[in-house]
């Protein structure tokens, strides 16, 4: 077996093409995904009219003056402004393709927003040419918008918050450049309290001034309670989130183990289904098996080959994308075990295709065939689709070893969860595709 | 005729002791389904000797190749020598086209597990006369000298018996005629030659002996003069040409004869 192994390497040496392709392969995917990764997405242009001025910018509420143009930066954070001149032109530049949107905001905005009584609004306008460019941008703004609404309410109450302190306790509000004194409800009360302390016992304005005094406590008990409502409708919903199942893969992390296992499986199907079918185009299969070597052994063999090959690819990838993406390399002996049984599973079934189709091209195509549809499969996530038709998708995914692979990889390189069951799964497949090629290996010849 | 058996494959030798045969099939039966592809062949071919087996096209003569080779079990009926011992040469050469003449030589004969495999390739080299192409990839010889090598390859463990499943098939006229020289050589030097052929002219010129098959069964079993007697002891001398003395429609109409 040894001396087969020897002669498909050299073989492999001297296909130049195909072993050119293999160690381009994974260079070019750590490259494009890491790119992708370290990059992440680029914002869109966005056509922008401000038509409000510096003074209009400045709205003042209860004596506090805010500044929305802070707000409007905070949009330019997640998009490429191209400042225009009119609303016609930033429909006309939506409109050629320049831009995938534009913003408009009204020279009203500041005083809608400063009466209370009527919300600000600005316009958005989409080319919907292409409908995920249209979603992507729709989504930043609608996003954007969304945060800077919230910001502005917790001024808004901030500010209301502020009004209710004042009348309970009282103090000192400035207004229109006058200062006022407030009087309060604690201190009104106090005075109450004194001038009936002043009032003759038996006075019936004692009682009217006893009923006084216990509806500025009771309502200055309850105006206490009213920040902490206030608070709550400044900030509606808050987010705690709590993961339920499945790690905390970072999606970067989970992206390499994606394009590590999607490389592995390529690779490994390719090269074992098409080293075996090789055997048989050269007419050698019959006078290796006529005593020479064994059917197994041979099975054997092609799997090593293809499993030695792909492991070595995939280091060198993941090496690769480790240039772009912080990898911990003090787990790289999971790397290596993941690897390993994803391969020797992927070079079970790639025998097994060999074994079926016979010849080179139709082994290539069948694995490749097979491939597509595994990774797609393997990569549905719950929820997706209905609930039955998704543990049909994940018993299917389960016969293949790309999900296992998978979820081995994903846990050795970002320890989310364990590693040992789909190591296990992935033992289980090689022995029932190595099963299925020694049996489809019968009619061969 | 037997001027040229002299020259070709040997005559089989008459003494007690080369009488024994080298190769023996005896009895082989082979069933696919329902189908009898061999109906209780028997033969037998001795030292040196050039055996072609012969017949029509679907007649059996490769499935008894393959059992004399090991390939194919025998559903009843023995070999009397193990798939180990004999030389196996496939109709296609089964060669590593990206492998040098000495790689795929020299592959096989550590596969075969010889003592000393650079000795057999060395020898391999000189025997074919392949010595200059040795460090040529496979892909880029000729049909003739591919087959060479094929030959070769079945020589390496120095069998007594070589088994050759159509050697000629593929070759232009000059190629065959300089592989047959290669393949006499060897059956000078006392290797037993077996091979398949449906060219009836290739079996009378090189074969000492025939085992004739139709549908699974032997017809015939003796050397080509035998064979054109026994058809004009039937009174036809051939083709229904009276008198002709052409092998291959001695040949057709011994088929007639018997019904095939």
């Amino acid at each position: 077996m040894r001396w087969l192994l020897l002669k498909d390497l050299q073989i492999l040496r001297r296909s130049p093409l195909l072993v050119g392709l293999l160690a381009a392969y994974p260079i070019l995917i750590a490259v494009l995904i890491g790119f992708a990764l370290s990059r992440g997405p680029d914002k869109p242009a966005v056509a922008f009219l401000n038509q409000v001025d510096q003074a209009g910018a400045e709205i003042s509420v209860g004596g506090e003056t805010i500044d929305t143009s802070t707000y409007a930066d905070r949009l330019f954070e997640s998009v490429d402004p191209v400042r225009v001149s009119s609303r016609k032109e930033a429909i006309e530049k939506v409109r050629d393709g320049e831009v995938l949107g534009a913003i408009v905001i009204p020279s009203d905005i500041g005083q809608k927003l400063q009466s209370g009584i009527e919300p600000g609004e600005i316009e958005v306008f989409f080319n919907a040419e292409d409908p995920v460019k249209a979603r992507y941008v729709q989504d930043t703004i609608r996003s954007q918008v969304a945060q800077a609404n919230a910001a502005l309410t917790q001024r808004f109450t901030k500010i209301a918050v502020g009004y209710l302190d004042l009348i309970v306790a009282g103090g000192r509000f400035d207004f229109l450049g006058r200062t006022f004194d407030v009087l309060g409800l604690e201190r009104s009360e106090e005075i109450l309290r004194r001038a009936k302390q002043d009032l003759p016992r038996g006075s019936p304005a004692r009682d009217e001034l006893d009923r006084v005094i216990r509806f500025s406590q009771l309502a200055r008990d309850n105006l206490d309670l009213s920040d902490d409502v206030l608070k709550s409708v400044g900030t509606p919903i808050r987010v705690k989130s709590q993961v339920i199942e499945g790690g905390s893969t970072p999606l970067s992390s989970f992206a390499i183990a994606i394009a590590v296992t999607i490389s592995l499986m390529f690779v490994t199907l390719l090269l074992a289904s098409g080293s075996l079918a090789l055997e048989r185009e050269e007419n050698a299969f019959l006078r290796l098996v006529r005593g020479l070597v064994s059917r197994t052994g041979l099975l054997l063999e092609k799997a090593g080959l293809a499993a030695l090959c792909s492991v070595v690819v995939c280091l060198v990838m993941l090496t690769g994308l480790g240039l772009f993406v912080g990898l911990e390399w003090s787990r790289f002996p999971l790397w290596v075990a993941a690897l390993v049984a994803g391969a020797l599973a992927f070079a079970a079934m790639g025998v097994a295709i060999g074994a079926l189709a016979r010849e080179v091209r139709a082994a290539s195509l069948l694995a490749f065939m097979i491939s597509l549809p595994i990774a797609f499969l393997a990569l549905v996530p719950s929820g997706a689709v209905a609930p039955l038709l998704f543990d049909v998708i994940r018993a299917v995914s389960a016969l293949f070893p790309f999900k296992p692979a998978l979820d081995a990889l994903n846990a050795a390189l970002n320890d989310s969860g364990g590693i040992v069951v789909p190591l296990l799964h992935l033992a289980a497949l090689f022995v029932a595709f190595g099963a299925a090629a020694r049996l489809a290996l019968r009619r061969f010849a | 005729m037997a001027s040229q058996q002299q020259a070709a494959g040997r005559a089989p030798d008459t003494t007690e002791a080369a009488s024994a045969p080298v190769l023996e099939a005896d009895g082989l039966v082979k069933r696919f389904g329902d189908r009898e592809a061999l109906r209780g062949v028997s033969f037998g071919a001795q030292r040196g000797e050039v055996v072609a087996i012969t017949g029509p096209n679907g007649a059996g003569k490769t499935t008894l190749l393959s059992i004399l080779a090991g390939i194919e079990r025998a559903d009843a009926g023995a070999v009397s020598r193990s798939p180990r011992e004999v030389g196996w040469v496939p109709q296609d050469p089964a060669l590593y086209r990206k492998l040098t003449v000495a790689e795929n030589l020299a592959l096989f004969a550590r596969l075969e597990r010889l003592d000393d495999p650079h000795a057999a390739v060395e020898r391999m080299l000189d025997q074919t006369g392949l010595r200059d192409r040795g460090d040529d990839q496979v892909g880029e010889l000729s049909g003739g000298n591919r087959q060479r090598v094929n030959i070769a390859i079945g020589l390496l463990a120095a069998p007594e018996a070589l088994l050759l499943d159509e050697p000629s098939a593929a070759l232009d006229p000059r190629q065959r005629e300089r592989l047959w020289e290669f393949i006499l050589a060897l059956s000078a030097a006392g290797t037993t030659v077996v091979f398949s052929t449906h060219n009836v002219q290739e079996a009378e010129r090189y074969a000492g002996r025939l085992v004739v098959l139709a549908d699974g069964e032997r017809l015939f079993w003796g050397s080509s003069a035998e064979l054109e007697s026994v058809v004009a002891d039937a009174g036809d001398t051939g083709d229904g040409v009276p008198g002709s003395r052409d092998f291959e429609a001695a040949f057709v109409t011994f088929l007639h004869q018997r019904g095939h």
